[in-house]
């Protein structure tokens, strides 16, 4: 089985008295194992419904979500859907549960009924993972933004998940601490073959990714390699998204009759591109 | 500001009794308590003094930092010396019109005073040498047998542990919100109590409508955490009895016997 | 509106042994009707030093002086400053309390002891200054609004004090690239239409670069650098790199692209501006 996620034309509506609304509008989506996945639009484009659907906390009003192998509406699963697929989310504040860094750490392996010499080693392996075993005896709240959610990424290594699902988790940070948590996001994508969906807004995020998807209205409406999403500068503005600050000088720079590619995401591959001209 | 306020007053250090198991030092906690009610006369104090001195100075925390915990309720202790002074009667050594001082009266105030006293500073022993997270942890274990009886001793355990956590959270978050409120010209500081009263509504509301916010999406990284009550959950710090604590066992015991023996002498 | 700043210094937990300068001798000056972004990471005093600003936070020493008026005098009213200086927080939409969006907006302006028809006339031009349409938001409650609309009610709450300089601390955190240009746009409006001083702290160095007539970098309590945009991020990129700040990446695109020896100028901050300077380095090039 190569996919670990398999989101097969779902739909999901928010009700309330008064209204209906279509958050997510017949939507596919098929993530493989050990893929980066980022997935952007702005607010209120159906992508955090979408997330909060893979991990069970929403099921889908129409169409199925398999994840690893299991029917999201299994209701006997859904401990295991959490397990395989764990999730971080926006506020570092609010998914923090104890007075402790390592006490929180250990709050997922201790759902999971674990021997305690087992979520001992757990959780020392995921602070180290991490980069905050130096921190295990911290209190959570004298922590900076980026070390508290690097904290809430160790809770969730801990649980041993396949796949992370990463809830606009840098949005709240500033620019040190995102780099801090993209940097760990990365690590454990590469080198602990983890897989990642990471939704966001911010476009310099999405550069790294293997699949860039975009959505708008509840839909897909583009999806490819950074270079091939980011190269419809017009289409991505429309939506009111950003585009890497070099794609738009490489296309303003072609419009020009300049020889060069139109789709250049950073400032390095910017230098080579006109030192070969 | 607000931040400054320490929960708890833990104080951290490596000491015997630090490391003592928390239901220990709960029960000892308990034991001690009995002990001061049980005590009818002065001599017995002494016992009870050179017993918590010598704890005292295991637990390597300075005298100092004990006292001050005492400060808070002086007034507290100094109202029941004054009502036990002035209201025992008995024979009477000064008289001010209706009132008078009796010496029954004299002995029962510093009676109550020398316990009231020994009490606070026991009682803060404990939090004292008990982080929070220990404390809560230790009652959950003491009360587990009450589970049997439909107590929800997992989940208050969890409410009180989930309290500790966001309380220095919502302190940080009541100061920003003051401060933005002050900067729209809410007056926190005004002499006027009915004035300050109506000010706290600008306040009040965001606060709550913050913690609930914040409350819903705890909840849900909790559940996406695999949090499912207490079923089928483990501890990654299982409490082990180690020797001390067993020697500490035998010396409550030892001490209680002496305690009431007292009572008989 | 000039603002002057004179050898301001604020301690935290001052007596304390964990005491810390936040503000460190700082003095500057910003001239009436400047639009300055402030610059620096967190924890390097920008927040103190706003709370300074409004008055919130008393100096340990040193004073401020708003158009010639002492705001940092013992026994000022502070009402008074109120009505020179407002600040947005930042996420400014979890101050809202309010049962009406236009009772809300009204809060600041009562306050300030204004006539009730002087306060409606205020929250009326506030509530349009921010795009917000009177009559369909004025009855409705602000919790049912969206993230950005609440955010603008916020900014309407201080923009009807009318205050003569205007500070907001990252207005734009966790809002996406939509609403942060909608934020900007108002503020800029803001500046140009009623005259406001800006002050604007922000972590991105390329809308400050778009923006900001003034550039104020601040480092552990002190001013590091103070100017132009273009003569800050120009002179200094080796030390705002050390200070862990980024420069606008047509800057970096110019350096890095120096360093393999074609001819640029290093004066580019912006995107239209490095396209220039390339087209002109790349023509000329191609006529050798």
């Amino acid at each position: 089985m190569d996919n670990i996620v398999e989101v097969n034309n779902i739909s999901f509506e928010y009700i309330t008295e008064e209204s209906k609304f279509k958050a997510i509008d017949r939507l596919s989506l098929n993530v493989s194992q050990g893929e980066f996945l980022v997935i952007i639009g702005h607010n209120g484009s159906g992508k955090s419904t979408l997330s909060k659907n893979l991990n069970a906390i929403l099921l889908p009003s129409e169409g199925d979500i398999i994840i690893d192998g299991i029917n999201t509406k299994d209701e006997e699963n859904v401990w295991n859907i959490r397990q395989t697929a764990g999730m971080v989310f926006q506020n570092p504040d609010n998914q923090i549960v104890a007075t402790v860094v390592e006490e929180d750490v250990a709050f997922g392996p201790e759902n999971l009924g674990l021997e305690s010499k087992e979520i001992r080693k757990r959780v020392d392996e995921s602070l180290k993972s991490v980069g905050i075993y130096e921190l295990r005896d911290r209190q959570p709240h004298l922590l900076s933004g980026g070390q508290k959610q690097r904290v809430a990424i160790a809770g969730i290594i801990a649980m041993k998940p396949k796949c992370i699902i990463f809830d606009e988790a840098t949005a709240m940070l500033d620019p040190s601490g995102r780099k801090e948590v993209m940097k760990t996001i990365k690590r454990l994508n590469k080198k602990e073959n983890i897989t990642t969906i990471h939704i966001t807004h911010f476009m310099e995020e999405a550069v790294e990714a293997d699949r860039v998807v975009v959505m708008e209205k509840g839909r897909k409406i583009l999806e490819g390699t950074p270079k091939e999403v980011f190269s419809n500068i017009d289409k991505l503005k429309k939506i009111g998204l950003d585009v890497p600050c070099m794609t738009e000088l490489s296309s303003e720079l072609k419009k020009e009759g300049l020889n060069i590619e139109s789709n250049i995401l950073t400032v390095d591959e910017m230098v080579m591109e006109l030192c070969q001209l | 500001m607000l931040k400054d306020i320490t929960i708890g007053q833990y104080y951290p250090s490596d000491s015997v009794i630090h490391k003592l198991d928390s239901r220990m030092k709960l029960i000892a906690t308990f034991i001690f308590m009995i002990s001061l009610f049980i005590i009818n006369k002065f001599w017995p104090y002494f016992i009870v003094l050179v017993f918590m001195v010598g704890i005292i100075k295991m637990s390597k925390i300075p005298m100092k930092y004990i006292f001050k915990g005492i400060k808070p309720l002086r007034w507290i202790i100094l109202f029941t010396f004054v009502i036990n002074i002035f209201f025992l009667p008995g024979d009477v050594i000064w008289s001010f019109g209706f009132m008078n001082i009796t010496r029954q009266g004299i002995e029962q105030a510093v009676f109550m005073a020398i316990r009231l006293i020994l009490l606070v500073v026991g009682t803060s022993l404990l939090t004292l040498t008990t982080s929070p997270i220990e404390l809560t942890d230790g009652i959950e274990r003491l009360l587990n047998p009450l589970k049997k009886v439909g107590l929800p001793v997992h989940e208050l355990a969890m409410m009180m542990t989930i309290a500790l956590r966001f309380i220095p959270t919502l302190l940080d978050e009541t100061d920003k919100i003051m401060k933005a409120q002050m900067s729209r010209g809410a007056d926190f500081e005004s002499k006027n109590i009915i004035n300050r009263a109506k000010n706290l509504v600008p306040l009040l509301v965001p606060l709550f409508v913050s913690a609930f916010r914040r409350a819903d999406e705890l909840a849900m990284a909790m559940e996406a955490r695999c949090y499912r009550g207490g079923y089928n959950r483990t501890k990654m710090k299982e409490a082990l009895m180690t020797r001390n604590d067993y020697i500490s066992c035998v010396i409550q015991i030892v001490y209680l016997g002496i305690i009431i023996s007292t009572r008989f002498i | 509106m000039s603002i002057i700043v004179k050898n301001l210094t604020h301690i935290y937990n001052e007596d304390m042994p964990f005491a810390s300068k936040a503000l460190d001798d700082i003095s500057f000056e910003i001239k009436d009707r400047d639009f300055v972004g402030l610059i620096g990471h967190t924890g390097s005093g920008k927040s103190t030093l706003i709370q300074h600003l409004n008055g919130i936070l008393k100096p340990a020493s040193g004073e401020i002086f708003i158009n010639g008026f002492n705001i940092t005098n013992e026994n000022l009213n502070l009402t008074e400053i109120r009505k020179r200086v407002g600040v947005v927080f930042q996420y400014p939409e979890y101050q809202l309390f309010e049962e009406t969006v236009a009772k809300d907006i009204a809060f600041g302006p009562y306050n300030l002891g204004l006539e009730a028809n002087e306060v409606d006339k205020r929250v009326k031009t506030s509530m349009e200054s921010v795009g917000l349409h009177y009559d369909e938001f004025k009855d409705k409650s602000p919790f049912e609004l969206s993230g950005g609309q609440k955010r603008r009610v916020a900014i309407a709450g201080v923009i009807a004090m009318e205050p003569e300089v205007l500070i907001l601390d990252e207005p734009t955190a966790g809002l996406d690239p939509g609403g942060r240009d909608e934020i900007f746009g108002l503020i800029k409006k803001l500046h140009e239409n009623h005259n406001m001083t800006i002050i604007l702290s922000s972590h991105s160095m390329d809308d400050m670069a778009k923006m900001a007539k003034t550039i104020i970098v601040m480092n552990k309590g002190k001013i590091e650098f103070m100017g132009s945009p273009r003569s800050v991020f120009k002179d200094n990129v080796k030390r705002l790199k050390e200070i862990g700040l980024d420069v606008p990446q047509p800057l970096e695109l110019a350096i890095k692209l120096r360093d393999k020896g074609f001819d640029i100028s290093q004066d580019i901050i912006t995107v239209e501006e490095a396209k220039q300077e390339i087209l002109k380095v790349m023509r000329g090039r191609k006529k050798c």
